[in-house]
């Protein structure tokens, strides 16, 4: 990550990207609800936020009963804009395979909510907003938050939405994390939890790999102790890193050989040098470079710590299956079977948790050469089942089942 | 062939798939809403049957992945499970009704998981086939070799059934375990009841399969 990347840092269409990020962290394209000072939320940290903001899209219509609306918990550095255009980047929805009219997650049938997580860059309050006691960012003064503080967050964007129980909560990786969290702490509220490609507790591995991205963001000398906001600086360099890093454990080994093997990168032969003579370093260095523009380093601190954080059975004396006792919901846990960061057997540890609780639960292992990122991708086997899993929760709880079919 | 009959022909074969004999007899055992756990529930025809029919809140047990994805595609809940390894995860009295469908006899330890089913569930439903079926019986007299037939099509190397039992080795092992057998049927080779009543050795005869219900 060199000469490219300070080049790219300079160009002018980046640095709008980047202005265009700064203004959404305060006021987002999308929906947002502001909560005074009077409306606090109190933070496992042990403060209480307020005032703060929490900015969130919706898809679909809510039903006279109010028993239709599904919450899509976003995963790391995803946000809001599930299937519709994110305002930075211009790209379509990050999940519009599975959200959309027709789609298993069906917005012909379904009132389909997506906030940006507490912490996040893009709306909601997180260390890129502005702190209301200074009209700064806040940087590394905000608070500390967890999964179940950004679930807390949601939960009070369901109460402002005048819904009382979810027909679904569904999301993978970190957005698994909370729905498991969601199931945990609201249970009556939850009608049915889909967590994919997630985990009960983020593993040490998985802390390690974070530790490295963190890292490499502080190490950057931009990141001016979290206040490079002020100083006009930007640790683009370290976040970079950081996300090629994090990038390679999204992905396995077989699917990196498919899309790349050893080719080379627009040339015929090694260079002897440490230019991207590989395609992949290439791709990776790409990865890294459009990352920074849309996503806020400190947020890249504040969201992963979160995950580091999340334990579910530790809040249950250390029995998972407490978690879940006399639990109402119908759960659908996913894995995917080249998955080595969230891989099946932590799946497994809740499935047999919520067996033990005699849970209604089902587990569907889809088998895919793609690694975690599989959960983005298009796979019919997810689609197929999560359709099937939301027709049988629709039926039972009397509402129109997805449209649209294989 | 034209596409139209092979359409129906198609779908005379779903309807005669449709409803198995014995999970004919298992859905007349089952009690109208109750909560209901099909250990060995292969792609769900029984669990659908018994939620179309009974309102069953249905959960199901698969070793095969292939079969949880096809019960979960239908609409039904099941996870991939092993009934040797995985049963003990439920708590005691979980289910009001715990079936193992011709599932008994592949288990590696047949009396510890009766012994599971009847702490998991207060009613417990096993059907198996019986391998004193007359059939059987005569093609070891006759030929000698392992009975290989329509209905147990393995050879005795490659067949996943490695505890068959006949039904009276499976009453014994009933009395073994303290089991309570509240109802016995014998289906004959057309799947349907054996409709008179007669000693157990006459069943252990002309039973191609048995469905028993028991309780602690």
């Amino acid at each position: 990550m060199t000469s490219t990347t300070s080049k790219a840092d300079e160009s002018g269409s980046e640095g709008v990207t980047r202005l265009v990020a700064q203004n959404e962290a305060d006021n987002p394209s999308s929906k947002k609800i502001v909560f005074g000072a009077d409306q606090a939320l109190a933070l496992d940290a042990g403060e209480e936020l307020g005032p703060w903001q929490i900015a969130y899209e919706t898809y679909g219509t809510l039903n006279a009963e109010r028993t239709n609306a599904v919450l899509v918990c976003h995963a790391l550095t995803g946000d809001q804009y599930v299937a519709s255009q994110n305002p930075i980047t211009g790209k379509p929805g990050w999940w519009s395979h599975m959200v959309g009219p027709g789609r298993p997650v069906d917005t012909d049938k379904y009132f389909v909510i997506c906030a940006n997580v507490l912490g996040g860059c893009l709306g909601t309050t997180g260390p890129a907003s502005a702190n209301p006691a200074t009209g700064k960012p806040w940087g590394l003064d905000l608070p500390v938050v967890t999964i179940r503080d950004m679930v807390r967050s949601q939960a009070r964007l369901i109460d402002h939405l005048g819904i009382d129980t979810l027909f679904a909560v569904i999301g993978g990786s970190m957005g698994g994390m909370q729905v498991l969290q969601w199931a945990a702490s609201y249970p009556e509220r939850v009608f049915s939890a889909l967590p994919i490609a997630a985990a009960a507790r983020h593993s040490s591995q998985n802390i390690a790999f974070h530790e490295v991205g963190r890292q490499a963001v502080m190490a950057d000398p931009n990141w001016a102790g979290g206040a490079y906001h002020e100083k006009g600086l930007r640790p683009s360099k370290g976040l970079a890193v950081a996300r090629m890093a994090a990038h390679i454990t999204y992905l396995s080994d077989a699917a990196l050989h498919r899309k790349f093997g050893r080719n080379l990168q627009d040339r015929e032969a090694i260079s002897f040098g440490f230019d991207a003579d590989f395609q992949i370093e290439s791709y990776l260095r790409h990865q890294g470079m459009t990352f920074v523009d849309r996503f806020d380093p400190n947020s890249y601190l504040y969201v992963t710590r979160a995950m580091d954080y999340f334990d579910l059975a530790a809040d249950y004396g250390g029995s998972l299956a407490r978690a879940f006792l006399h639990s109402p919901t119908r759960f659908f846990v996913m894995s995917f079977t080249s998955d080595w960061l969230f891989p099946t057997v932590e799946s497994k540890v809740v499935v047999k948790a919520l067996n033990a609780a005699a849970a209604n639960v089902s587990f569907v292992e889809v088998e895919s050469d793609r690694g975690h990122d599989a959960f983005l991708l298009d796979e019919p086997e997810m689609f197929r089942t999560i359709r099937g899993f939301l027709t049988g929760a629709a039926n039972a709880r009397g509402i129109p089942a997805p449209g649209g079919g294989l | 062939m034209t596409a139209v009959s092979s359409a129906l022909i198609e779908e005379n074969g779903t309807l005669q798939k449709a409803v198995r004999g014995d999970h004919r007899l298992v859905c007349d055992l089952v009690t109208q809403g109750a909560r209901v756990l099909d250990v060995g529930c292969e792609d769900g025809a029984l669990l659908d049957l018994l939620t179309r029919e009974r309102g069953v809140d249905g959960r199901g047990m698969e070793i095969s992945q292939a079969g949880v994805n096809a019960c979960v595609a239908r609409g039904l809940s099941a996870v991939q499970g092993d009934a040797d390894r995985d049963l003990v995860d439920y708590p005691d009295n979980a289910f009001d009704f715990v079936i193992l469908s011709q599932t008994l006899q592949a288990t590696r330890e047949p009396k510890t998981v009766l012994k599971q089913l009847l702490r998991i569930g207060s009613n417990v439903i096993v059907s198996f086939p019986n391998f004193g079926y007359w059939k059987n019986r005569l093609q070891l007299l006759f030929y000698g070799r392992m009975p290989v037939t329509d209905y147990l099509p393995y050879s005795w190397y490659d067949t996943p059934n490695i505890h068959f039992c006949t039904i009276r080795d499976f009453v014994a092992l009933c009395e073994e375990v303290d089991a309570r057998v509240v109802k016995a049927m014998a289906l004959n080779d057309m799947g349907r009841k054996v409709g008179f009543n007669a000693p157990w050795w006459v069943w252990n005869l002309v039973g191609q399969q048995a469905v028993f219900l028991l309780k602690r």
